[in-house]
């Protein structure tokens, strides 16, 4: 592995041609895509990966923009000789629908009224995202892809894409989490959209013109950022160190670091996200059950699953516990389907899948490595 | 390849489907895979073992023998391996019946207790053997169940399941080097290699 960076990049856009049919019903004109590639695409077209970006990612995985000092989310795992080589694999990124980060959402013009959608903006489910993505697919020429791999809610899309479009997925890494949003992580993130629409400059989603509903969106990211830690990496990071001071402050002040940490987390959040999307996003995980569409038997749902898969969960990610990665395996060998799966000891919580971590790395490159001899790059 | 391991490839067909339980760092699957097409898939407990295999690009799942085997439909596998861990097992009856049907064939191998070494310690100085094979004293020994060729024998007919080979071996102490042993094999072999199928 070495720590060579792709260098520059650029941000592309894809605008879909037909509308999208959604989950709910409704219909989606004017979809536009935002997406990054990096890599090569070979001629046979069969060394594309695709990755599936979390809650507030965007499509900037690895390499630089002009001009930014800070890489992409994964640049850590993406790049030339890194775990997903961009020297073997031309990899991609799109910007999930719903979100603000160049992709069609809430905080878009809709054409009909030439202002922002707000809640006239339909609500998208995860199957809905991996449609659009699946065009955007189409559009690349790409007939099978090699490896979707994602965590959290990239890890729902990757699932979907599996069972979805079941002979377009080779492989499939879904990493740190689950095949159906438990209760408590409903619970979070209603609470987390509940600040949200509290925030008077809320106005139904209505906002655009006027002053954002930061704080109730700042909360929001707090909460959020409560799950991604564990109880062991509060304790090591903060504990109940006092934060640049030797005593309480006897007011409402951030005294602990722990508290000034979520303030701080709360407000760098409100310059780079959309609270409308914030709540879609979050209804869209909320709504995520891969099995309950499609059969009522739990198990069978990846008897349709033709992807070899790994599957990774992480010992302290208490959002989405390792009983929930066990259990999708427990289906997948039921259903005789080539499965891999590994519980990482590590105490950072649910961001675990995003932090430096060897042996994270060495276990996809190896992975990826044997799917790209069975799947004769 | 550990000498036991080299000799339980020996049995196992090409392109056969196997599973081994213990995989430990995948030497007898990478083996099978490269060099007899076989379709694999190992079980281990060790988060360690688990990533040094799918670092190798070998298929493996991390877990408890035992709650794993349950999950896989009948006959999924042509072979199952047990290999130097049948002695660790707190119910072994209820594992090799589980094993015998995810599994067409079974293959098990254990210490054998009934090595001239264990028989002396044991006899002349009166204690709990200690050797190469079960290195470990009474009160740290992960080692539960003490099992002899003929035990495991009984075992068989017992349990209602037919040995379809088995083997003697005696390996020295790295467990690289070793051979098959023939003359009473009951005092001279380290360890017993099992091949079994239903009734």
């Amino acid at each position: 592995m070495n720590n060579q960076s792709i260098g520059l990049v650029e941000r592309k856009f894809f605008t879909l041609v037909e509308p999208i049919a959604l989950e709910s019903g409704e219909c989606l004109e004017n979809v536009i895509l935002a997406y990054e590639t990096y890599g090569e695409l070979n001629q046979a077209k069969s060394n594309a990966i695709l990755i599936c970006h979390a809650l507030s990612g965007d499509a900037h995985v690895a390499g630089f923009h002009l001009g930014a000092d800070k890489g992409g989310w994964w640049e850590i795992m993406v790049g030339p000789g890194k775990a997903i080589d961009t020297d073997r694999y031309f990899v991609i990124c799109s910007n999930i629908l719903g979100s603000c980060m160049g992709s069609t959402g809430p905080s878009s013009i809709n054409p009909k009224t030439g202002k922002a959608y707000g809640l006239a903006f339909p609500v998208v489910t995860i199957a809905d995202m991996v449609k659009a993505q699946k065009a955007l697919i189409d559009h690349l020429g790409i007939r099978k892809l090699m490896s979707v791999i994602g965590g959290s809610i990239g890890g729902m899309q990757t699932l979907e894409w599996s069972i979805s479009f079941p002979s377009m997925v080779f492989s499939a890494i879904p990493l740190a989490t689950t095949q159906r949003h438990s209760a408590l992580a409903i619970a979070f993130n209603e609470v987390a959209r509940q600040a949200i629409m509290a925030d008077p400059h809320w106005q139904h989603g209505d906002y655009y013109d006027g002053q954002k509903p930061d704080l109730g969106l700042a909360v929001a990211r707090m909460i959020g950022h409560i799950t991604y830690l564990s109880d062991t990496a509060m304790r090591n990071k903060f504990g109940r160190r006092l934060q640049d001071k030797n005593d309480f402050s006897f007011n409402f002040d951030a005294d602990f670091q722990v508290e000034s940490y979520l303030r701080h987390q709360g407000t760098k959040f409100v310059n780079r996200f959309d609270a409308n999307s914030f709540l879609y996003i979050t209804k869209a995980a909320d709504y995520f059950d891969l099995t309950s569409k499609r059969t009522a038997d739990q198990q069978s749902v990846f008897s349709r699953a033709e992807a070899r898969y790994l599957v990774v969960s992480f010992t302290s990610d208490w959002l989405y516990p390792t009983r929930k990665s066990r259990a999708m395996v427990k289906a997948m060998k039921k259903h005789n389907v080539n499965v891999s799966f590994c519980e990482i000891e590590a105490e950072w919580g649910h961001d675990a899948f995003l932090l430096p971590n060897p042996r994270l790395a060495d276990m996809l490159s190896g992975f990826l490595d044997r799917m790209a001899k069975e799947y004769q790059i | 390849m550990r000498f036991d391991l080299e000799v339980i490839a020996s049995w196992i067909t090409p392109g056969a489907k196997v599973l081994d339980l213990g995989c430990g760092n995948g030497e007898l699957l990478s083996f099978l895979r490269d060099q007899k097409g076989a379709l694999c898939t190992g079980i281990d407990f060790s988060e360690k073992n688990i990533q040094q295999c799918i670092a190798k690009g070998l298929t493996v799942i991390q877990g408890d023998i035992n709650e794993e085997v349950c999950d896989y439909a009948d006959d999924t596998f042509d072979y199952v391996v047990l290999s130097q861990t049948l002695q660790q097992v707190y119910e072994p009856e209820v594992l090799i019946k589980n094993l015998l049907r995810i599994g067409r064939k079974v293959v098990v191998s254990f210490p054998n207790f009934s090595h001239w070494r264990c028989r002396c310690q044991l006899f002349f100085m009166g204690q709990a053997p200690t050797t190469s094979q079960l290195p470990y004293y009474w009160y740290n020994s992960p080692n539960i169940r003490v099992i002899t060729l003929k035990d495991f024998r009984k075992f068989a007919l017992r349990a209602g399941f037919t040995i379809v080979s088995e083997a003697a071996i005696n390996t020295d102490s790295q467990e690289h080097q070793g051979r098959v042993v023939r003359f009473f094999p009951s005092i001279l072999a380290t360890y017993g290699i099992f091949l079994i199928g239903d009734m």
